[in-house]
């Protein structure tokens, strides 16, 4: 298997930066999973399909738009009616799912050197994402484990919530360098650590 | 001006695309009726009031939704899925809507 580079490499710089002297309130990583996998089911198919990616991950997918959840290593969460995300630490998830997923209940895309998956964490969090997308993430509107789409100057992205203060972004890899600068941009002023 | 996503809840129309009036029909494909295409294509109510209109949440979950969208004070007075067989995706209730 050919080693994956980070697109973030050139940007990506250990350490605490911006205006950290009164402590660090966003912690921001890469968390390079190993698959990143999207799956769409045939209309009147996306019970067979919930079934199927309870199957290969043992994730049950919570009732509702959006709903998801995360065991730290596994991730699914919906972005679309009948469409989900789906990422896990190993890779070879696009194989399993292959497998589960039959040409007659849906679709299978293999996204793993498609997108960036973007750690934000930390006290401020919420702050920071709250000035670029004009969506609701206090907790009672966006909880644990759901997921959301939606698009910051048309670099389209999708968030989950892995925890209370934590939350997974993923960026077309294209976009992902410019993406990390203004997000480390945007966290500047109340002091961050990348990981 | 805000629409309220069936699926993704109240987003600001940044994120969606005007597909055009909902209330075109497209003449069959192998129609010589020149009369219905043309009305296809120009003609228009024009209202000044509520306007069917179709959008496409291009920025979000990329579902196409039938607005009803009012042109003289941008009041969406509904929104659902184009696609009837999404109706069951939209789970959320209405008292979330903004």
């Amino acid at each position: 298997m050919a080693e994956r580079q980070s697109p973030l490499e050139p940007e990506f710089h250990v350490g605490s930066h911006g205006n950290f002297e009164h402590g660090v309130e966003i912690l921001l990583t890469e968390t390079r999973p190993g698959s990143i996998v999207q799956l769409a089911a045939w209309p009147g198919e996306e019970k067979k399909l919930i079934a199927a990616i309870r199957t290969v991950t043992g994730l049950a997918l919570p009732d509702g738009a959006g709903g998801g959840s995360s065991d730290g290593v596994k991730s699914v969460f919906g972005f679309a009616p009948g469409k989900f995300t789906v990422a896990d630490e190993a890779e070879g998830l696009a194989a399993a799912f292959a497998k589960a997923v039959t040409p007659a209940i849906g679709t299978v895309t293999d996204l793993s050197h498609g997108r960036t998956a973007i750690r934000i964490a930390g006290p401020k969090a919420e702050w920071v994402l709250a000035k670029f997308f004009a969506i609701d993430f206090a907790l009672p509107a966006f909880p644990v484990g759901a997921g959301r789409s939606t698009a910051h100057h048309d670099v389209f992205a999708q968030i989950q919530r892995t925890g209370a203060d934590q939350f997974d972004i993923y960026v077309f890899r294209s976009f992902a360098r410019s993406f990390w600068k203004a997000l480390c941009h945007a966290s500047e002023e109340v002091g961050y650590e990348v990981q | 001006m805000l629409i309220t996503c069936p699926y993704c809840g109240p987003r600001d129309v940044i994120e969606f695309t005007y597909q055009g009036d909902g209330n075109r029909e497209r003449p069959d494909p192998a129609s010589q009726n020149f009369e219905a295409w043309n009305a296809y294509v120009y003609d228009r109510l024009n209202p000044a009031g509520d306007h069917n209109e179709i959008w496409q949440h291009s920025g979000g979950c990329r579902a196409h939704l039938r607005v009803v969208r009012n042109t003289l004070t941008h009041e969406i007075s509904s929104v659902a899925f184009v696609r009837g067989d999404h109706a069951s995706a939209a789970r959320r209730k209405a008292e979330d809507k903004a």
